[in-house]
């Protein structure tokens, strides 16, 4: 349900700042703080962060805020590389990937929240749980109804490439909670992320629950609440296009019909 | 409280299996209102301002007529469908159902009387 003012405890109010180290290369950062254990509104707390001793991406700022300055901030990250999904977050006004997005893409003072429209754990961790059930609820695996072969499942080379752009998500949730959509029914619409996963399975030649998978999505709210705003291409920090496959879906529903 | 898992959750009541007839239908009047709409406009435009003898006689032609009568019905059972689309963005529940219903009710209704007016007009 669309909600234009937020409650009176989720307003976010000006948080600690952290005292200003010597040197000549520093930046500012304004990073959302949230506990619900201390029973306080948001805030957001400044930190500043010498350039000169800071590697290039924003996890390494983030890791050295924690490591040197505040030990409480909270965030999630992993492998640093940009394939676990961990680190994402909200990067001046951007849904990205902190491991694999540059201080040096971001003008002025940089400014980080979690993932929006999205429940909060702690600072900069957002509650996926949701997200998680919903992809799960596509059935994120190969189907199957015909004897299992002796060696393997076969698939063609044109085949194959047509997973291509679709198996490389990460499953970080930027597109999803991009999407105004999402926002407003992500109780009933399943979101880019969880789309692009399930026609990566309608689409794969060794599938055999097309019809099935097909069916499941046949809906207003599951599917057809993609307006095609496009927000999920557009922030996609592994450059994938998810409302290209709802697209094709809506294409594949289509043609059963017509 | 409920103690539902948040698979129970994400699965809901299941597919209603409908809304590719929504989509399709949405696609195609939209596709020849994008047509119709621009000749409609020189018509009507054309007629606007003109003495009633003119304009009766503009509208009592077949073509002017028809599209007339096409656009008033496939226009606004696009705009029905579309408003639908809105409202069950931003709304729920029993304000949900009542828009829509409202917005059925008042395009049936612009519908209704704009052909009776064009009949009235044409015959």
């Amino acid at each position: 349900m669309v909600q234009f003012t937020l409650p009176k405890n989720s307003k976010i109010r000006t948080g600690k700042s952290w005292p200003k180290p010597e040197g000549k290369a520093v930046r500012k950062f304004q990073i959302y703080r949230w506990n619900q254990e201390d029973g306080e509104n948001p805030r957001v707390d400044t930190y500043f962060v010498d350039m000169d001793t800071c590697g290039p991406m924003v996890l390494d700022a983030l890791i050295k805020i924690k490591t040197e300055i505040d030990p409480t901030l909270t965030f999630r990250r992993s492998c640093r590389e940009g394939i676990c999904g961990s680190c994402a977050m909200n990067i001046d006004g951007i849904n990205t990937l902190a491991c694999i997005y540059g201080l040096n893409e971001v003008k002025g003072d940089i400014k980080i929240y979690p993932l929006p429209h999205m429940p909060v754990i702690k600072d900069l961790i957002p509650d996926l749980t949701h997200f998680y059930a919903q992809h799960a609820s596509i059935m994120p695996w190969l189907e199957t109804k015909t004897n299992r072969p002796a060696k393997e499942w076969r698939q063609s080379i044109d085949d194959r490439s047509k997973l291509d752009g679709l198996y490389e998500c990460v499953m970080c949730a930027c597109c999803s909670t991009s999407c105004p959509s999402y926002w407003w029914n992500s109780d009933k619409y399943l979101g880019p992320a969880a789309l692009l996963h399930a026609y990566r399975w309608i689409i794969d030649s060794r599938d055999e629950a097309t019809g099935a998978r097909l069916d499941d999505l046949e809906d207003p709210f599951k599917l057809y609440r993609c307006h095609t705003i496009m927000n999920c291409a557009k922030t996609c920090p592994k450059g994938l296009n998810p409302a290209k496959a709802i697209a094709d879906i809506k294409r594949m529903m289509v043609e059963r019909v017509v | 409280m409920r103690y539902l898992t948040a698979r129970k959750r994400a699965e809901g009541k299941g597919a209603s299996h409908t809304g590719t007839e929504h989509h399709w239908h949405m696609q195609l009047s939209a596709v020849a209102l994008a047509f119709m709409m621009p000749t409609w406009i020189y018509i009507f435009g054309s007629a606007l301002g003109q003495p009633l003898e003119t304009v009766q006689a503009t509208f009592a032609r077949p073509f002017p007529a028809i599209l007339t009568a096409l656009v008033l019905v496939v226009g606004l059972r696009h705009f029905a469908k579309g408003a639908q689309m809105m409202i069950e963005d931003y709304a729920r529940g029993t304000a949900r159902k009542m828009l829509v219903i409202f917005v059925y009710c008042l395009s049936g209704a612009l519908a209704a009387t704009g052909l009776f007016a064009l009949i009235k007009l044409a015959l």
